[in-house]
C-alpha cells in the first residue's frame, strides 16, 4: 500500500531542513494528486504502477527540492519524474512483456483518446472508480484515495473502520479493476445515464468529506476536496449535456455551489458558525447566483429529484437577506417532497429542524425523539438545541455530552463545547 | 484479449422435464441466436450446457487411494447449469455480452475473468 507521504511525518517542522520542501510537496500532493495520478494511469494503464511511481517521485522530490529549490511547475515535475520511474520499473519487470514497455516508452505522444466530449483523465478515473462492478462502499474509498489523494488512514477514519480493513478494501478494488479488466474510460453516451447515479453519489460524498472532514485530526474543511468535487461535477455535466436535460446533475452542482458559497462564513477561529449566525456578507455571491440559476433551470424541466430538492432548500436559505427572513414554510414543504421521494432518518431530522422554526421546538422535539438516531452526533446536537430552547437545562446538557461523544471533527467539537458551556451558565 | 467465463446456475431442485415444451423451445431458439451472434462477432471461444447435477460424479485423489462417489462435491442451493467462454476487450464489453446472454437463457449470468493475460 503506497501512501503519498508517510502519514506520521509532521509537515514542515521549522528545525527540519526538508521542512519547507515537505510542506510544498504536501500542498502539491493535495492539490494535484488526482490530476498527476490520472495522467499516469492513462499512460500506463495500471493503477498500482502509477501510484508506486508517484510515490517514488515524491521521495525524490523530498531529496532534491531542499538543495535545488522547488521547480516552477511542481506538478509537471512530478509527472515527468514519476513517468521515468514507471518506465524504469517496466524495463526491470520482464514479465510485463516488451510490447507493453515499448508502447509506454514513447513520449506520451498523443492526447488522450477522444472517448467522449470530455477527455479529462480524472473523469475517466472517476468512472473507473465508480464502476458498478465494484462494491458501493469501495467506490467512494477508491475515489477519495486516487482522486482526492487522501491517505488510507484518513479514509479509514472517514468510514469509521480500522485502517487494515480499509487497506484491504482498496487493494481488493484495485485488484478487481486489473483482473476483470474494468476499462479506464468514460462510458459510451448511451451507458452514461445508468452509470450517472453512482458517480453523482460518490461526488457528493467526496464534497461532504471536504466540507466537514470526519477525522478528528483532519482539517475541519478540506477546500481542495470541495473544489475537486465541484470541478468533476461540472465536467460530468458537460459529458451528459448532449443527452438532453439531466436535472439531477444540475441539482447536485447547484447543491454543492450553494453550500460552498457559505464556506467563507462557516468557520471563525477554528469554530463552526451555524447558518443562523453566519455573516451573510461573507458569502460568495457569484456562487450563490450560479446556484440559483441552476435551481431555476431545474424547476423549468420539472423532474424533481433528491439533489434538486436539497439544492432548492439551500436556495431558500441563501435567498434570505437575514436568518430571520428565511421562508421556513417553503423549507418544510421541500423536505416533505424529499421525504416522499427519498425518505431517510437524516432527511426527517433536517425537516424537524425547519419545523422547529415554523411550529416551535416542542413539536420538533417530539418528531426528533421518534427518530432515535442515537449513534448520529447531529441527532444529539439537534435534541440538545431544542431542549435548550425549551429551558430543559439538565436534559440539554446530557444531549450535548452525547453529541460530543459522537462528534468527529474538531471545529464541530469546539462549537458543541461552547454551546454546552453557555447552557450550563444559563445564558 | 481477456477471456471471461459466463456461467448460468440452476436451483438445486431444477427439473428440466418440468419446463413446458414451448418455454424450452423458446429458450433454445434464443440461446441459439445468441450463440450465432457470438460466433460472428468473434467473441466465441466455447460454450456448453450441462446435464443435471444428479448425473455428477466426484473423484477425490488427494488421499492414498482415489475415491469415486456419486453426486457433486459441494452441496449447494444452486448448481452450474451451463456456461460460455468468451473473449472481450474489457469488462464493459463482457457485461454487454452477458446482458444479452442472460436475456437469451432467461437466467442470471455470473461474469468471471480468466487468470493471466
Amino acid at each position: 500500500m503506497s501512501h503519498p507521504l508517510p502519514p506520521d511525518e509532521p509537515a514542515g517542522r521549522p528545525d527540519d531542513p526538508a521542512g519547507p520542501a515537505r510542506a510544498t510537496v504536501e500542498a502539491v500532493v493535495r492539490r494535484e494528486h488526482g490530476r498527476v495520478l490520472a495522467g499516469l494511469v492513462r499512460r500506463f494503464g495500471d493503477i498500482d504502477l502509477a501510484e508506486d511511481a508517484l510515490g517514488e517521485a515524491l521521495v525524490t522530490a523530498l531529496e532534491r527540492w531542499p538543495a535545488d529549490g522547488v521547480p516552477p511547475n511542481p506538478a509537471g515535475w512530478l509527472t515527468t519524474t514519476a513517468a521515468r520511474k514507471a518506465l524504469d520499473r517496466l524495463r526491470r519487470e520482464s514479465r510485463r512483456g516488451d510490447k507493453h514497455a515499448e508502447a509506454a516508452m514513447l513520449h506520451d505522444p498523443t492526447p488522450p483518446d477522444p472517448t467522449g466530449p470530455v477527455t479529462d483523465d480524472r473523469l475517466r478515473l472517476i468512472f473507473t472508480c465508480c464502476h458498478p462492478a465494484l462494491a458501493e462502499e469501495n467506490r467512494v474509498a477508491l475515489t477519495l484515495r486516487l482522486l482526492g489523494g487522501l491517505t488510507v488512514a484518513e479514509i479509514a477514519h472517514a468510514f469509521l473502520v480500522p485502517e487494515t480493513t480499509m487497506a484491504q478494501r482498496i487493494t481488493r478494488a484495485k485488484q478487481k479493476i486489473r483482473n476483470a479488466h474494468i476499462p479506464y474510460a468514460v462510458p459510451a453516451a448511451e451507458d452514461v445515464p445508468r452509470r450517472l447515479t453512482t458517480v453523482l453519489a460518490v461526488l457528493y460524498l467526496v464534497f461532504n468529506e471536504g466540507y466537514l472532514a470526519s477525522g478528528p485530526d483532519a482539517d475541519p474543511v478540506r477546500e481542495d476536496l470541495c473544489a475537486e468535487a465541484i470541478r468533476l461535477t461540472r465536467q460530468v455535466r458537460e459529458v451528459v449535456a448532449p443527452l438532453g436535460p439531466q436535472p439531477e446533475v444540475d441539482g447536485l452542482l447547484a447543491l454543492m455551489l450553494l453550500i460552498e458559497a457559505r464556506r467563507p462564513a462557516r468557520l471563525r477561529d477554528g469554530v463552526l458558525v451555524t447558518l443562523d449566525e453566519q455573516d451573510r456578507s461573507r458569502w460568495d455571491r457569484a456562487l450563490v447566483e450560479e446556484g440559483h440559476t441552476l435551481v431555476r433551470g431545474c424547476l423549468a424541466v420539472g423532474r424533481p429529484g433528491p439533489y434538486q430538492l436539497q439544492a432548492a432548500v439551500n436556495a431558500v436559505h441563501t435567498d434570505a437577506p437575514a436568518a430571520a427572513d428565511t421562508d421556513w414554510s417553503q423549507v418544510v414543504a421541500l423536505y416533505d417532497h424529499l421525504m416522499r421521494l427519498a425518505p431517510s432518518p437524516v432527511v426527517a431530522l433536517n425537516r424537524a429542524v425547519a419545523v422547529a422554526e415554523l411550529d416551535g421546538p416542542e413539536v420538533a422535539l417530539a418528531q426528533v425523539d421518534r427518530l432515535g438516531l442515537t449513534s448520529y452526533h447531529a441527532w444529539h446536537a439537534t435534541r440538545a438545541d431544542l431542549l435548550r430552547r425549551l429551558g430543559r437545562v439538565p436534559d440539554a446538557l446530557a444531549a450535548y455530552d452525547e453529541a460530543l461523544r459522537t462528534a468527529g471533527n474538531s471545529a464541530e467539537r469546539t462549537w458543541l463545547e461552547r454551546r454546552r458551556g453557555a447552557v450550563s451558565l444559563g445564558t | 484479449m481477456p477471456q471471461y467465463l459466463l456461467s448460468v446456475s440452476h436451483p438445486a431442485d431444477f427439473d428440466p422435464s418440468s419446463v413446458a415444451e414451448e418455454d424450452m423451445q423458446r429458450m433454445f431458439a434464443q440461446v441459439g441466436a445468441f450463440n450465432d451472434e457470438l460466433r460472428s462477432s468473434g467473441s466465441w471461444v466455447f460454450a456448453g450446457g450441462l446435464m443435471p447435477v444428479s448425473d455428477a460424479t466426484c473423484v477425490d485423489a488427494t488421499g492414498p487411494e482415489p475415491v469415486v462417489t456419486d453426486g457433486p462435491f459441494v452441496e449447494a442451493k444452486e448448481y452450474l447449469g451451463g456456461f460460455w467462454v468468451i473473449e472481450a476487450a474489457d469488462l464493459d464489453a463482457a457485461l454487454a455480452i452477458a446482458t444479452k446472454g442472460s436475456a437469451a437463457c432467461e437466467g442470471k449470468v455470473e461474469v468471471r475473468p480468466f487468470q493471466g493475460e
